[in-house]
This record gives structure tokens, C-alpha cells and sequence, in this order.
């Protein structure tokens, strides 16, 4: 029956010598891509795109600044799922993908933090002003920090995890008042240029290396959740075979 | 102005944008370097308690058995 075959390779796929090799097959590939679409996305917006008529060439930091806000939300969420899952189900892999994801959703809250800041200088006379968007990142940012800090906190790792999933739930509702904060307050920070139910207001020059720096940062992504849940698994799982073998055969190299 | 000092010149906001792309690049390979030490570190602190374990047997068995 179809109900019986899907759990069974997903339980597969969630033993941790499985979901090793599998990640580390698709990493090297995950990550190619990655530097290959960013190379194409840096070429087409900071050589082909044409400056902005209103804030010309300072324009060119939307394509790191807004794929990388994509990500600070789109990682939280996976953080928040892969969270629920683990306290419900007690799935060891789901904790991993959690907590190993927390570290990279904070290097992309502080990359749009940064880059934000250093277009608002020259745009509104100022690096961080208190307004919605720009407190609701920061809001994030501090989210992702105390869900690190609570999951260190604990001796026992999945002790830890448990507290720091916890955490990462009800977080989420921080992710929509990020999203809606240009829409639901006055804010100093531009509403979004980029809509997929409808016309972007973005002319295609410009369009087409952020969204290709979008898919760049997604497969950046699966290629760092890979390579960090793999090394998690090993430092978890040191006493089994399938580490000893791989730290014996790692040392001959 | 050549063609490569204009780009470079970001029509005077080199100093926000290059730096913006300096932070972006910089973080993101932290983020890709900090797994690697950690790997190296895991495998290299397992080896250490895998030679300490065997070190240990090797003691409490008796000394007619040669090691292979």
C-alpha cells in the first residue's frame, strides 16, 4: 500500500547513517549550485542591471540585502517546523535540522541587519532608526540568539534542544510581523518591490539576479544544514560503528 | 575614468556598497568554515577515546596474549 512505503523511507532517511550519506551526496551538489547561480545573480545585478534613476548605483545592495531577509525568515520557519516536529514525534533528525539551523538563520538576520543599515545611511541620512521593519529583524536576530544560548545552556543535548525548540515555536510570531510590519505601520523602511501573485514593481534588468541570489541563498542553505547536521551526528552519535568507522578511515587519509 | 574605475566607483556609494558585500561574503564563509573545524575537532577527540579504550584492554589483558 502507498500509506506503508512513504513512512518507511522517511524512517529511513531519519536514521542518522542514512541521513549522513544521503546529506553528504547532495551537499557538494547543493553547494555548486549555490556558487554558480551567485556568481550569475553578482554579474547581473552589480554589471548588467542599470543604476536606479532615484538612488543610483547604492540600489545594487537589494540583491544581497533582500534575498538574505528572505532567508533570516524562511530558515526561522523551517527552525519553527522542524521544532514542532521534534517535540511531538521525539525525532532525533528533526532536532538536528532545528538546532543546526538556528546558527545559519543568524548569519542571514545579521548579513540583512548590516547591509541594511549600510543603505540606509546613504538613503535616509541614517544607519537604524526604531521603526517596525527594522526592529522586527532585530526582534529576530535575538530570537535566533536565545534559541543558540538555551540549547548550549543545557548539559544534556536534547535536553536542550527540547527547551530551545520550545522557544523556536513560539518565536514564529515574530515571522509575519516581520513580513507585514511595511504594510501594518508607517515606516521610513520601502514596501516590497517583489510580488508573486501580482506585477512586481521591479523592472526584469533587476529582477532576474535577485530572484536568481534568492534560489543562490536557498541551495546555500540545504548545502550549510548538510554540512552542519553531519558533523552534529557524528559528535551525537561518537560511540556507534558508524562513527568509528568513519573517524579510523578519516585518519589513514 | 576607465570602465573598471567606474564600477568600482558605484557612482560614489562605493563606500556602502562594497562593504555590504564584504559583510555578506565574510559572514557566509565563517558560516561554511565553522562546521569543518568542528568536523576535524569531533573525529580527532573520538580517535583519542577510541586509543584510550584500546590502551586500557590491552592492559587488563594478560600479558601471554601478544597484541596483534
Amino acid at each position: 500500500m502507498m500509506s506503508d512505503w512513504i513512512p518507511l523511507w522517511l524512517h529511513k532517511l531519519g536514521s542518522p547513517p542514512t541521513f549522513y550519506r544521503f546529506a553528504g551526496t547532495l551537499q557538494p551538489w547543493a553547494m555548486t549550485l549555490a556558487l554558480l547561480l551567485g556568481a550569475i545573480a553578482l554579474y547581473g545585478g552589480l554589471l548588467l542591471a542599470p543604476a536606479d534613476y532615484q538612488q543610483g548605483d547604492a540600489y545594487r545592495i537589494i540583491f544581497i540585502h533582500v534575498p538574505s531577509a528572505w532567508m533570516s525568515m524562511f530558515i526561522y520557519a523551517v527552525m519553527g517546523v522542524a521544532s514542532f516536529i521534534a517535540l511531538v514525534w521525539r525525532i532525533k533528525l528533526a532536532e538536528v535540522v532545528a538546532m543546526q539551523s538556528a546558527p545559519i538563520g543568524a548569519a542571514f538576520t545579521f548579513i540583512t541587519l548590516v547591509t541594511g543599515s549600510l543603505w540606509g545611511k546613504p538613503m535616509w541620512g541614517t544607519w537604524w532608526t526604531w521603526d517596525a521593519r527594522l526592529t522586527s529583524e532585530l526582534v529576530l536576530l535575538f530570537l535566533y540568539l536565545g534559541v543558540i544560548g538555551l540549547y548550549h545552556a543545557f548539559e544534556d543535548r536534547r535536553q536542550g534542544a527540547r527547551a530551545a525548540g520550545f522557544l523556536a515555536i513560539i518565536g514564529v510570531i515574530n515571522v509575519p510581523i516581520v513580513h507585514f510590519s511595511v504594510n501594518w505601520w508607517n515606516t521610513l523602511h520601502q514596501g516590497s518591490t517583489v510580488n508573486v501573485f501580482g506585477q512586481s514593481k521591479m523592472a526584469w534588468d533587476m529582477l532576474w539576479p535577485l530572484l536568481t541570489m534568492t534560489l543562490a541563498t536557498k541551495f546555500y542553505y540545504v548545502a550549510s544544514l548538510f554540512r552542519r547536521a553531519r558533523t552534529d551526528l557524528l559528535d551525537m552519535e561518537g560511540g556507534k560503528d558508524w562513527v568509528r568507522k568513519i573517524a579510523e578511515d578519516e585518519a589513514d587519509r | 575614468m576607465s570602465a573598471l574605475q567606474h564600477f568600482f566607483a558605484m557612482g560614489g556609494y562605493a563606500a556602502y556598497v562594497w562593504p555590504a558585500y564584504a559583510a555578506f561574503f565574510i559572514v557566509l564563509i565563517a558560516d561554511t568554515l565553522a562546521p569543518r573545524l568542528r568536523r576535524r575537532r569531533v573525529l580527532r577527540e573520538l580517535r583519542a577515546r577510541l586509543a584510550r579504550q584500546s590502551a586500557r584492554q590491552q592492559r587488563h589483558s594478560p600479558p601471554s596474549a601478544p597484541s596483534a
